[in-house]
């Protein structure tokens, strides 16, 4: 297939190098380097303030990186600089998607139209970027009917068909995050990055998250990069897991790896620097 | 809202009595009455006088004594009447306006269709006389402008004060094409809304990053300098004595002329009136404003009207699902500038004569507030606030033109008290599966920019 | 270089007259967010009240310069207190009634008010100039060259003392009294503020009235040093001391006073070497550029977009 494949042996979807993020003299992210692999949930954990978002921000286009380069390769071989495309072409052309931690949707407008403003774009090539659809002409009728079957298919996946014509914002928090991952979907990502999906969610609604993200990751060949604090979550669907402290990388592997990574529960647990050493001496041993 | 009023004026509703919510009224009526002398003093009470030694006093304690008065009796009725009833009624009362605002659907069904007829039948109603016409006239301009500017600040939630720059902009494009090249009314008004969107765009391209207040400043800057340009670029626009004799619209090559060759009159053989040329004004401005509604409500419905009232509700979502908003917010006011032209470009012909002064900002601000009392993205509710704020004061205060403006000031902050979100709170939905819901005002978003 | 000396020293005058505005606008918009349009018309109404204090005391150039000094402090007094009256009473009506609501609602009322204001005063007081016979007269000379003196006039000494030490005083109350920290807390976080005990209520109503007494005391100044005053002279006053405040970083005390100078020297320079006419031109286009590559103001803090 590609070289990146043909190199590494594996598709990676998304390569970061040496990402360095800067605010005023506080570094939030250090040379960190991982990659995501197509077709696989990438999990992004860390304790709280170790930057997880801020390599969102970086990746979705929000934030430019003081140094660092970071790659997307579409499965046809074009590949985009992030970190070069002003933030709304990340979305619109690279096809990079994203949730957000405290939720954005559109409370205002209803769950369906938030769900059309994902196809915007579409809508507005539809539409003859509006000339066409004021004065009449052209079949902006039907492109839209495809785009609300659109958003209906991805409705019944979510499980909230019925609340189409509901305001996003009379929602319950649960529904909101769905119809956020929804959202997400409707402007046909290649990648989508989720950050803290399961955030405020009871087991129940957690499981069932779990349960659509595999069944996304299998039905679209979709790649997701995931931020997460729901260890249950993390462990349960993630195909591979990057560790962050203090804007590093200080652990990257499988879960399995990851779990019994000794700086990572030093990390997680707040041990002193001397006692991890000693810590992986004894796992050395 | 019955309730917040309540504990606000007299702490909790269930603690006090009726009699002891009396004597409280009493008193805090009192107070009210006796700031209002203390405010009186000097400014009511002291008029100063030219003389030929200098200024002089000239005491009317009368003056603040009335003020007083009034200011006590009216705390007192709106005690009895508003805030007290609202007691009494205060389960009711929250419910009638939800139920309102839960089925606004056999309302508007029958509101807009009736008000679109009355409108079309207007001139020909028995009442109608010169004045009336031209007060309807009025009233439609600052509607189709409330319309124009409901795209900038309702739709894509763009706080936008320096509207009147663009309404400026129509109004002078007009006036200068027909002054230097002797174009005619039809010719010009797509000439103007084109122009007054390219100065929208020009201005609104540096502009629209900044966020929120800053925006409105700089629009509000933006408006003040054309005008200032317009009051002294004396050798273009003959600055503060502003250009006369502006051509009326003629229909289709028929002009409104008691005498001549082709005059209206003459043509169709009716005995010349000048109510013509009026009935025909007012028909120009209602197909205008009437052009804004539905140019609106369509686009309300393509892709980027619901892109502008995304942009409104959250713009950085709108970024991360690859919308461009730049140019989106761009086209808002774009569009929004381009009605405003076709606006000015009517009342220069209207008037016949357009100077600096009509363009201040004042002007900007009565628009803004014939929006937002209005109810932001309302077609109906900004009608509506025209009406009443522009034909109420003109036909209560026409004997009291000094206390027009007073009780316009007075009544935007009274509606805004009573009505934070506007006559009209609720938006439709513009898409839905099945029943197409009004979504309540507290959810809807009100913009950052 | 004379010609510039005296320009610099007329600018430093009507820029302290800014600032003193601007203070209000920027002190309202830290606490509650809003831009108090209704600011400048406070600011015009105080102009209007020293003005008549002042003809009721009879005070003229002729009075001798002790109880001069005695009655523009008590006018001053009188300025401020009735000033401060109107400016709570605003808050009172117009913007505490809408708190917490919808974003545009009190900027709707802040406009209604100043209409009300202006309207109010031109009704009272006729729509007619006000002049005035200066009261505050003499100059120094600092500089004489080729006939053409820069000279420094006492009322100029006035208003730059007065702002200076004016300033130093709310810096004062804004950084170390009770009053000053329950400001900022509310500044910060008002649901927080409440909970730890702050009355926001009397918080914000006394940041109103704060800021009216200042613009008070800017009303005197002016009426001082121009010497004509109508009814209008708060809307554009309050515009250039808003682009102030915004100018200097909204919610800075020291940067609504730079912001203030920098506007009046400007204004003043511009009217010097070039056109008095596009004066106003050359202070909104400041604020334009201002605001498009410096969005936080001079000395605002730079705010760090959250997603």
């Amino acid at each position: 297939m590609s070289s990146a494949e043909a190199v590494s042996g594996r598709d990676h979807i998304l390569t970061v190098e040496h990402l360095t993020m800067r605010f005023g003299g506080l570094v939030a992210i250090n040379d960190l380097s991982f990659e995501a692999e197509r077709g696989k949930i990438t999990a992004l954990i860390g304790p709280n303030g170790a930057g997880k978002t801020t390599v969102f921000n970086c990746i979705t286009g929000f934030y430019k990186p003081s140094e660092g380069m970071i790659t997307l390769r579409h499965e046809d071989g074009t590949t985009f600089l992030l970190e070069r495309l002003a933030d709304y072409e990340t979305a619109a052309r690279a096809r990079v998607s994203r949730t957000f931690q405290n939720i954005r949707l559109f409370a205002g407008m209803t769950v369906l139209e938030n769900l059309l403003v994902a196809q915007h774009r579409t809508l507005m090539r539809a539409s003859y970027y509006t000339v066409g659809g004021i004065l009449g002409f052209g079949n902006y009728a039907a492109a839209e009917q495809e785009a609300v079957d659109f958003a209906l298919h991805w409705l019944e996946r979510v499980g909230l068909a019925e609340r189409a014509d509901d305001a996003a914002g009379d929602l319950p928090y649960g529904d909101q995050r769905r119809v956020e991952i929804a959202r997400a979907m409707c402007t046909r990502p290649v990648l989508l990055c989720l950050d803290e999906p399961a955030a405020g969610l009871n087991p129940r609604e957690s499981a069932e998250l779990n349960e659509l993200l595999m069944s996304i990751r299998e039905s679209e060949r979709l790649s997701i990069l995931l931020i997460e604090h729901d260890m249950g979550v993390v462990m349960g669907i993630s195909d591979h897991i990057v560790v962050l402290d203090y804007g590093e990388k200080i652990s990257d592997g499988t879960p399995e790896e990851v779990r019994n990574d000794p700086a990572v529960i030093a990390a997680y647990l707040g041990v002193e620097d001397e006692e991890v050493e000693a810590v992986e001496q004894e796992i050395a041993q | 809202m019955a309730e917040t009023t309540l504990s606000r004026v007299n702490g909790t509703p269930e603690a006090v009595s009726g009699e002891r919510r009396t004597t409280q009224a009493f008193k805090e009526s009192l107070i009210a009455g006796g700031l209002a002398f203390l405010l009186s003093f000097p400014l009511l009470t002291h008029r100063t006088v030219q003389q030929a030694e200098g200024l002089v006093l000239e005491p009317r304690w009368l003056w603040g004594v009335i003020a007083a008065v009034v200011v006590f009796a009216g705390r007192l009725l709106l005690h009895f009447l508003v805030w007290d009833r609202q007691v009494v009624r205060a389960p009711v009362a929250p419910r009638l306006w939800q139920g309102l605002a839960a089925k606004p659907a056999p309302l508007s069904v029958w509101v807009g269709p009736l008000l679109l007829g009355l409108a079309l039948i207007f001139p020909f109603l028995p009442f109608v006389d010169r004045r009336i016409m031209d007060l309807a006239i009025l009233v439609l301009t600052y509607v189709m402008l409330g319309w124009g500017l409901n795209i900038v600040v309702g739709l894509a939630g763009l706080l936008d004060l320096g509207y009147v720059a663009f309404y400026a902009v129509g109004a002078y494009s007009f006036a200068l094409l027909a002054q230097y090249f002797d174009l005619g009314f039809w010719v010009c008004l797509p000439l103007a809304g084109i122009l007054a969107a390219f100065w929208g765009i020009l201005l609104g391209f540096p502009v629209l990053r900044l966020r929120g207040d800053y925006l409105a400043i700089v629009t509000l800057a933006f408006g003040e300098i054309i005008r200032v340009v317009l009051l002294n670029w004396y050798s273009f626009t003959n600055g503060p004595d502003g250009i006369s004799g502006i051509p009326k619209p003629s229909f289709f090559g028929l002009e409104f002329k008691r005498f001549g060759d082709n005059t209206f009159a003459g043509f169709f053989g009716i005995e010349y009136s000048t109510l013509h040329r009026f009935i025909y004004l007012y028909y120009i401005i209602l197909a205008l404003a009437l052009l804004t509604n539905y140019v609106t409500i369509r686009l309300r419905r393509l892709p980027i009207g619901r892109a502008w009232e995304a942009l409104r509700e959250d713009e950085v979502a709108c970024r991360s699902l690859g919308i461009n908003i730049t140019n989106t917010k761009l086209t808002a006011f774009a569009i929004g500038a381009m009605f405003g032209g076709f606006a000015g470009s009517f009342f220069a012909t209207r008037q016949g004569f357009i100077s600096p002064e009509s363009f201040t900002f004042l002007e900007s601000a009565i628009i803004l507030a014939i929006v937002v009392l209005g109810g932001m993205g309302s077609q109906i509710g900004v009608a509506v606030a025209a009406f009443v704020m522009i034909g109420g004061g003109e036909l209560l205060f026409r004997e009291f033109a000094q206390y027009r403006m007073l009780v316009f000031g007075l009544a935007m902050v009274a509606i805004m008290v009573w009505r934070p979100r506007g006559l009209v709170g609720t938006r439709k939905a513009t898409i839905a599966v099945g029943e197409r819901k009004a979504i309540g005002g507290d959810l809807v978003g009100e913009g950052h920019g | 270089m004379e010609y510039f000396a005296q320009q610099l020293i007329n600018g430093l005058t009507l820029g302290s007259i800014y600032g003193l505005i601007a203070i209000g606008y920027t002190m309202v918009y830290g606490i509650i967010g809003m831009i108090n349009f209704a600011h400048g018309d406070i600011f015009m109404v105080g102009s209007f009240i020293a003005l008549i204090a002042i003809i009721a005391i009879g005070l003229s150039a002729a009075t001798p310069f002790f109880l001069m000094v005695l009655a523009l402090l008590l006018v001053l007094a009188i300025a401020m207190v009735l000033t401060s009256a109107w400016g709570w009473t605003v808050e009172r009506l117009a913007y505490r009634p809408l708190r917490g609501s919808f974003r545009l609602a009190p900027l709707i009322t802040a406009i209604g008010m100043s209409i009300v204001l202006q309207n109010f005063v031109q009704i009272a007081q006729g729509a007619r100039v006000k002049p005035l016979q200066p009261i505050v007269t003499g100059s120094y000379i600092l500089m004489e060259k080729d006939g053409f003196v820069v000279s420094l006039s006492n009322i100029q000494i006035i208003i730059i003392v007065t702002t200076v030490g004016l300033m130093a005083v709310f810096s004062l109350i804004i950084a170390r009294t009770p009053l000053g920290r329950a400001q900022r807390a509310c500044e910060q976080d008002r649901v927080m503020a409440s909970l730890v005990g702050v009355n926001v209520d009397r918080t914000i109503s006394l940041t109103f009235v704060m800021g009216a007494a200042l613009a008070a005391v800017a009303g005197l100044m002016y009426l001082l040093y121009y010497g004509v005053i109508d009814f209008y002279i708060g809307f554009v006053a309050g515009i250039k001391a808003f682009t102030a405040a915004v100018l200097g970083g909204i919610g800075s005390l020291p940067g609504a006073m730079l912001g203030g100078l920098v506007i009046g020297l400007i204004e003043t320079f511009w009217s010097a070497y070039f056109t008095i006419e596009y004066k106003d031109v050359a202070a909104f286009s400041l604020l334009a550029v201002v605001l498009i590559f410096l969005p936080e103001g001079l000395l605002g803090k730079p705010e760090v977009e959250k997603v």
